[in-house]
């Protein structure tokens, strides 16, 4: 009899936790989970505090130690002008995670989430606006749209950085590499926000015909209201999903748009560039060492987001569960 | 059905011509006064006068786009900015038809691959191997492409000497291997799994098991039933998904030498060659834009529980 008391009060106390509460639980008994969040944890620490932990300096130059395989001074070797690889990949980490974070949360989630949440909600002409816009962003092949974004609005913005220069006085905004962050950033925003209202509509045409919207709705709360308090906290699963799986996806764009030199320009690292320098076929003959420490962050970045977003997946979609 | 159909039609043309809108704006006026983009530093204002006359970028933004999308529907794309004299049209076709060559080789590849691979492991749903088959396969899609293909140069080229390291010969020369290898071979999860899942919807068919009760050996059955029904999705929605490889081949091309539309227009890119990358941009979004529509045309024919409404 106790045994069965105790039983029902921990299911009665299972119940009450939050559906988010009970998600995370989950989540972080899930070994696989746990791996990507340490290894995202980890590679976005390094980005951040690349100044602080960086060993040397991403262009201090070693002419003693030239074109040297890893060693105890410089664990991932160095480069044609003795650079240390090691220190130069944790510079690099820095503007991918900078950029794909300030594009996922305005991108993704501030235009994404908002608009989706007001396309469905209103639907009629706001909803066709929206959509339809969408739908003009989705029509180009995703790399095509960055590209074309990047190529032809940098030149423009980077003019403008030097008159504003020239007017007031203030140097150094072309240099720190400010305009190179805020092109890519708006190219990638371009691309991700699609996405992410689509599937937020979609949810909000599900709900707003629940009875708790309805007896929101009828008690009086405002059209913001029902969006945020009511609305929001329901869409948050497919959103985290979406989120895990997208910056994925974001990341490898950043990396082809540094690859291609439409991103932070050298001497400041990224790990697009310094997979272009190292994939050469003379730096793959002389100095293969330098392909392996960026290629491992790259590939743990995109697979750690990848897989966190198929983990959640399963945790969060009460389909699959 | 056919009024979705109707109306995706007609919505087409409104859809080709805001992307064109947008990659006009963006490439003609994105970067500044083209005059200046063309001259650089060899400007005066003379020489800018006579390009503006030129170019018509005197007259009216909607007579300008007016004239370049008259141009485009006759397969006029203007003239290149870097290579003066010579148009558009004339530089970019040779390309497209080298990424087009290339491409077909990475699907055949694909295919060869994919097809098999999705059979077989529906056929092993359940036991381990279906899991391993397709968790490798996803391994392998997510390294980005950058970093396949030096390990592949590395490996074959470098070290076992089997291939040539970069350049372009034609479908019948080795060179082709490393660009197939490293898009196709490495891409194959999404065809493997659309297989596997077109294969299992079959085998769940009760024709499936009427052919079985009735004593025809796997063999038969698998050959011709299961086989056959399980590659009609696939066929329509292949002919179609060439668009979507175009894109990924743009870094191979880059990093391989292959002369390509991929190559060529970064190398626009470069050299600020907008008109270039304005074809480029038109072309690819309205390729990727009737192709998506005969995709999901396709996909509301092949499957009637698809209802849009």
């Amino acid at each position: 009899m106790a045994l069965t008391e105790v039983a029902e009060a921990a299911e009665a106390q299972e119940k009450s936790k939050g559906h988010l509460r009970r998600a995370m639980e989950r989540l972080v008994r899930k070994k696989i989970a746990v791996v990507c969040m340490v290894v995202i944890a980890i590679i976005y620490c390094a980005g951040i505090f690349a100044p602080l932990i960086a060993p040397y300096d991403y262009s201090e130059t070693h002419f003693t130690a030239i074109r040297k395989p890893p060693s105890w001074d410089h664990w991932a070797g160095t480069d044609f002008g003795g650079r240390d690889v090691f220190s130069r990949v944790l510079w690099g980490i820095q503007p991918t995670v900078i950029i794909t974070l300030i594009s996922m949360v305005t991108g993704g989630l501030l235009i994404g989430i908002t608009l989706g949440l007001l396309s469905g909600y209103l639907g009629g002409k706001v909803d066709a606006a929206i959509m339809r816009t969408g739908e003009l962003f989705a029509a180009f092949p995703d790399i095509l749209l960055i590209i074309i974004i990047a190529a032809s609005l940098k030149p423009r913005f980077i003019n403008m950085a030097r008159q504003f220069e020239e007017s007031t006085g203030i140097e150094g905004i072309v240099r720190s590499g400010v305009v190179d962050y805020f092109v890519i950033s708006l190219a990638l925003v371009a691309f991700n926000w699609v996405g992410m209202a689509r599937l937020v509509r979609g949810q909000v045409l599900a709900l707003k015909e629940t009875p708790f919207v309805e007896a929101g709705r009828a008690a009086g709360a405002s059209t913001l209201r029902v969006l945020f308090v009511h609305l929001l906290p329901n869409v948050i699963s497919p959103v985290a999903v979406s989120v895990s799986a997208g910056m994925g996806a974001m990341i490898g764009a950043e990396i082809i748009l540094s690859w291609l030199g439409l991103g932070i320009q050298p001497p400041r690292p990224s790990l697009g560039q310094m997979l272009l320098q190292a994939g050469s076929i003379s730096a793959l003959r002389e100095v293969p060492w330098m392909l392996v420490a960026p290629s491992v962050v790259a590939l743990s970045l995109v697979l750690a987001w990848n897989l966190l977003g198929d983990s959640l997946n399963d945790v969060l979609n009460p389909r699959t569960r | 059905m056919w009024v979705y159909i109707a109306r995706r039609l007609l919505w087409l043309p409104v859809l080709l011509v805001a992307t064109s809108l947008v990659t006009f704006t963006l490439l003609r006026f994105g970067p500044g006064d083209p005059a200046q983009v063309i001259l650089g530093s060899r400007y005066d204002e003379e020489a800018a006068q006579q390009i503006r006359r030129q170019l018509g970028l005197d007259r009216p933004f909607g007579v300008q786009y007016a004239t370049y999308m008259w141009g485009v529907v006759r397969g006029d794309f203007g003239e290149s900015y870097r290579f003066r004299g010579r148009s558009v049209s004339e530089l970019l076709f040779p390309k497209m038809w080298v990424s087009f060559q290339f491409n077909i080789a990475v699907m055949v590849a694909s295919l060869a691959i994919g097809l098999p691979l999705g059979f077989l492991i529906a056929h092993r749903q359940g036991t381990w191997l279906d899991p391993t088959v397709v968790s490798i396969a996803l391994f392998f899609s997510s390294i980005p492409i950058m970093i396949t293909i030096p390990f592949i140069l590395w490996g074959l080229c470098l070290k076992l000497s089997l291939v040539p390291c970069s350049g372009w010969g034609g479908l019948l020369d080795l060179r082709i291997v490393t660009p197939v290898i490293a898009l196709g071979v490495f891409g194959v999860a999404g065809l493997m799994r659309f297989m596997r899942a077109s294969t299992l919807d079959v085998l769940g068919q009760d024709f499936i098991r009427t052919a079985n009760a009735k004593g025809l050996s796997a063999a038969t059955v698998d050959s011709r039933h299961v086989l056959k029904n399980a590659m009609i999705p696939i066929v329509t929605l292949l002919s179609f998904s060439l668009a979507g490889i175009f894109v990924t081949s743009f870094i191979v091309e880059r990093i391989l030498g292959i002369p390509g539309v991929g190559n060529f227009t970064i190398d626009s890119i470069f050299n600020r060659d907008y008109p270039i990358i304005l074809a480029v941009g038109i072309l690819g979004s309205a390729g990727f834009v009737i192709a998506n529509l005969m995709a999901d045309i396709t996909y509301a024919f092949i499957d009637p529980r698809i209802r849009y409404s």
